[in-house]
Formats: C-alpha cells, structure tokens, sequence
C-alpha cells in the first residue's frame, strides 16, 4: 500500500438477503489517516459495511479495497491491517482485562516482553489497572468497551473499524472514548466509524457519510451538513393528550409521541420561527418547552423528507 | 502467512480454552462426576446379577469379574462424557463476541478450534486417571503391564480426538446451546449397545449385529485386552481406523461450518 492510496475505497458496494436489499449501491473512499463517520439510523446499513469491510460478511456486488487489500481474494491481508471493535463486546467474559489483552497480544505474534510492555501500558491508559485482574464479566458497560477498544489497538491497526462505539454508554463513559479515540487519530490511524448521533460524528470525524436504506444520500463535513439544517427543533410536552392532537393538527410536518405528550417541530433557528411555533400554544396546556440543536433526526428530516427510523416491520440482520 | 502460525496460535487459544475450565469448573465436574455414577450403579446395583452372567467362569463371575469387565466400557463412556462437554463450551463460545473479533484477526484460522480440541483431550486425560483411580479404588486389578497401561491411555486419547472433533462440529451446527447438550447424547449410548456392558452374544439378533459391527465395540474391545493384560487381535487396527475416520470427517465438518461465511 502507497502512502497516497486511500485506507478504503468502495464503488459500487451492494448487499442483499433474498428480496431485502440491505446495501443498494454504496460508493466510498477514506484516505489514509482521516476519520470517516457513517451516520444513519438502526437498519441503515452501517453494521452490514462494517462487516463486509472487516471480512466478516461477502460483499455482494461492486469493489471493496481495504487497506490495498481486495476484501474477496485477499481477506488475510485486509486482516492484518485492521482492528474492529464492533457494537457487541467482543471480549472474552471469564478471562481477566490482563489475560484479554494479553491473548489479543499473543495472537498478534508480538514476542514475550513487548506483549508485557504492550498490556501494561493499556492498562494505564485505559484506566483499567485496578480492574485487570478481574473478570471482565464483571466490568461496567463503559470498562468492557474500554477493554474491547484497548484490545484492538494492541495489535497496532493502520486502521480500525468503530461499530457504534459509545451505544448504551453514559455521557461521561462516552467522553472518555472520544478522548482515546482522538489520541488514535492522532497518531495517524484512520478510522472508521459509525454511529447514531450526530454530535459523536461532529466531535471526531473529518467528513461524514449519511446513510438512509443502504443508500448514501449525503457526504461532507460536520459542518456542511448543519448548513442544510439550519435551525434543529422545538420540542413541546403537554399535559395532556387532546392538547398533543390538537397541536399536532396545526402542524403537519411535527413528529408526535403519544406516550411522552411530546410535539417536536424542525424550527429554522430564528426568533420569529419560534415565536410562530409558541403563537397557538395555551401555557395551561404545556408542560414544557425545549429548544434543540440539530440532530441526527434533524439531519435526516432535512435530507430525505422523513423521520430517522428502522424501515419497519424489518429486522435488519445485524 | 496465517498459515506459519498455526502451531502458535492453535497454543494460544489452548491457553485460553484451559483457562475457561478454570474459571468454569463445575461443567468439568460434572462431567467426570458421570461415568463414576455409571460405574457405581453398574457394580453395586446391577454386577452381581451381571457377574453371574460373564461367560468364561466356571459358574459365572462374581461383582468382581464384573468389575474388571466394565471398566474398558466406563473408561470409554469418559472419554465421551468429556466430548459432550466439548459440544456445550463450543456452541457457549460461539454465542460471544469474540469469535467475530478473532474472525477479523489475521491467525490461523481454526486455531480457535484446535484451542478447544486440545484442551478436550487434556481434559480427558485427568478424567480418564480419575476414573480409573476410582476402578482401582473399587478392587479392579488386573495383570496389565504399564505397557499395556500407556497402550490404553494412547487409544483413549485418539479417541478423545476424534470424538471431540466430531462434538466440536455438533457445537457449531447446534442453532442454540441447548440443542448442543442434546445431540452428543448419542456418544453415551451407544457405548450400552456395544460390548462394554454384556457380552454381545448375549443380544438378540439383529442387535448384535450391530453391536458387532459399530466402531465403538472394535475400541473398547481392545482397550479391554489392553487394561486386562491379554493380546489384542484385529481389533486394534479397527479400533484405530475407526478412530482416524471419526477424526478426519469430524474434522472436516467443523472446518465447513466454521469457514462458511455466515448468513447473518
């Protein structure tokens, strides 16, 4: 692999279960040494990339080159080039956080005393050494990610693969990811992720992807991408369920949850727009208001003209 | 270049299948705890009356002949017993995260396998040292040089590794771990329908066909002349093709399901 070739280069990627398409088309390029975030809602078909990427799934059509690697006929290159850290721990229970690491070490040929080196600086730097003679069955969510993340760079990838990385993580766990996941970028790894939120892919990637049924219907940067919704929503919760109808009557284009009496409206930012969404409220009727920053559910309402959800009645496989 | 580091990674993953059992003992417990019943219950309940059956004394044998008949047969069902346990760890591992961390990873490829395998045999040599310590303990003697002992514990070893393949291979084709404690179960039956338990021309026609001619009864024959002290004939060379098929189709068969690309 050239220092100019990119780390992935994807043209025409497609992938389907009988009938379903789960991929229709996908073509993508990650150069060396950036990180690329796939944005999409569950059954988007982020997992399914990940995974033909990472040689764990045939692709169907089109060409996959990981790392220079051809993902058909040379998969144990492409292996020896990544690291994956996937949505689902991949860390073995009944070991301990040192004994993980160091069959991660093992694996990876490294010899005695660097393999030693290697874990107890992961360690460190996961704040896992008072845990590393625990079982990791025993660790928190965000200890087991940890582990999970340390055991992938112990191998030194050029390039790993981050499949929803902070899902089901608390706010500080999850800054504590972000945190070593920007210590890899700049190292020089390149990275790609995906995720759920926008704001994950605002806080670590150089250019996103945003993926709606296997398709990508959006690309840029963070900030490109706000500039097509400008202004996130409004969110109104009512104190009962006639004041949601009749508020959600009034504006066609807001989304309703029934079981929270919750209204929430795309609002373009500005002062008159929000004082027009407030005109028809009661205060009696209301029993708060939020005003939000744009997300993922805003982005994609704003690039395909729907609300972010699973196609339904359609159990993506994983 | 996977292929330099089988021998190493294949050590690795034995590594962390013996460390599993550590951390996980009861499953091991179990597991040997199960031809000890059977050869408490075969002589204590059944041998006298079994004894008095043995052809080959004047009269009939007594518990103890019973005894020294059964324990080729118990030693056996061991080294089955463990197998089983091999379908369950396999099908458990299968069901963790790891398994598709270890499929992005550049090694070898069935070392993860091979890991269970190994561990699956070195199992069976304490279960078998175990059982037999309980066989001695019962009263069971024999003339059988150490020879004759090593020869034993050589087959019954081969034998592990060919069931444990096959039971590796039931693991992975099992769709739950449930189903992958049930299917094996026919490698601690069949043993009864052998010449493990009673002489097979005691059996009706037909069944002793079968009993004749199925691979475990060449197997415990000769681990019969082997741990009794008298000549093994053919059936040694049965017992060992029999063997060595089990373990090149088992092998085989784990390979397919743990290579084929998963449909999920």
């Amino acid at each position: 692999m050239t220092a100019t070739r990119p780390a992935i280069e994807v043209s025409g990627l497609t992938k389907s279960y009988g009938d379903h398409t789960v991929l229709a088309g996908v073509d993508l390029t990650v150069p060396a040494g950036t990180v690329y975030a796939l944005l999409g809602p569950n059954g988007a078909g982020k997992t399914t990339i990940v995974n033909i990427l990472s040689t764990l799934l045939a692709p169907g059509d089109g060409e996959v080159r990981v790392a220079g690697f051809d993902v058909r006929r040379e998969p144990a290159g492409v292996r020896a080039a990544i690291g994956v850290t996937g949505q689902f721990s991949a860390i073995d229970e009944l070991l301990t956080g040192r004994e993980n690491l160091r069959l991660m070490a093992d694996l990876a040929h490294l010899d005695r005393v660097t393999a030693t080196t290697a874990v107890t600086v992961l360690l460190a730097r996961f704040d896992l050494v008072d845990a590393a003679d625990r079982r990791a069955q025993t660790y928190s969510g965000g200890m087991k990610r940890r582990l999970d993340l340390a055991m992938t760079l112990i191998t030194r990838p050029r390039l790993i693969f981050l499949d929803e990385p902070t899902a089901g993580l608390d706010p500080r766990s999850r800054r504590q990811l972000w945190g070593i996941v920007r210590e890899q970028i700049a190292d020089g790894v390149t990275v790609l992720l995906t995720t759920q939120y926008l704001e994950e892919a605002d806080q670590l990637a150089d250019r996103i992807g945003v993926l709606d049924r296997g398709r990508l219907v959006a690309e840029g940067t963070a900030a490109e991408l706000k500039r097509r919704v400008p202004g996130g929503h409004v969110s109104v919760q009512f104190t009962d369920a006639a004041g949601l109808f009749a508020a959600a009557a009034a504006h066609p284009q807001a989304s309703t949850d029934v079981e929270t009496l919750t209204l929430q409206m795309p609002s373009d930012g500005s002062i008159a727009g929000l004082r027009r969404v407030l005109h028809d409220l009661d205060d009696d009727g209301v029993a708060g208001l939020t005003v939000g920053a744009a997300d993922l559910d805003d982005v994609f309402l704003a690039l395909t003209g729907r609300a972010a959800e699973a196609p339904a009645a359609e159990d993506v496989p994983a | 270049m996977s292929t330099t580091y089988i021998a190493r990674d294949s050590a690795t993953m034995l590594k962390r299948n013996l460390l599993h059992v550590r951390r996980y003992p009861s499953l091991s417990i179990m597991l040997v705890a199960q031809p000890i019943l059977f050869l408490l219950l075969f002589v204590y309940v059944f041998g006298g009356t079994l004894g008095a059956g043995l052809p080959g004394q004047a009269g009939g044998g007594d518990r103890g002949d019973y005894l020294v008949f059964i324990t080729p047969g118990i030693l056996f069902l061991t080294v089955a017993s463990v197998a089983l346990g091999t379908a369950i760890s396999t099908a458990t591992d299968m069901t963790t995260g790891i398994i598709a961390r270890f499929r992005t990873m550049n090694i070898a490829r069935l070392s993860v396998l091979t890991g269970h395998v190994l561990g699956a045999v070195i199992r069976t040599g304490f279960a078998v040292v175990i059982v037999a310590a309980v066989a001695f303990g019962l009263g069971f003697r024999s003339d059988a040089g150490p020879l004759g002992w090593l020869g034993a514990i050589g087959l019954l070893m081969l034998i592990a590794f060919a069931l444990t393949w096959l039971t590796v291979g039931m693991g992975l084709a099992a769709d739950s771990v449930e189903t992958a404690s049930n299917t094996p179960l026919f490698l601690m039956i069949l043993p009864f329908v052998s010449s493990s338990f009673v002489p097979t021309d005691a059996m009706p026609a037909g069944l002793r066909q079968f009993a004749e001619y199925q691979p475990f009864t060449p197997m415990i024959n000769t681990l019969r002349a082997l741990v009794t002290g008298t000549r093994t004939d053919s059936d040694l060379w049965f017992a060992i093709g029999w063997a060595a098929l089990i373990a090149l189709l088992g092998y085989l068969w784990s390979r397919r399901l743990f290579l084929r690309v998963p449909a999920k």
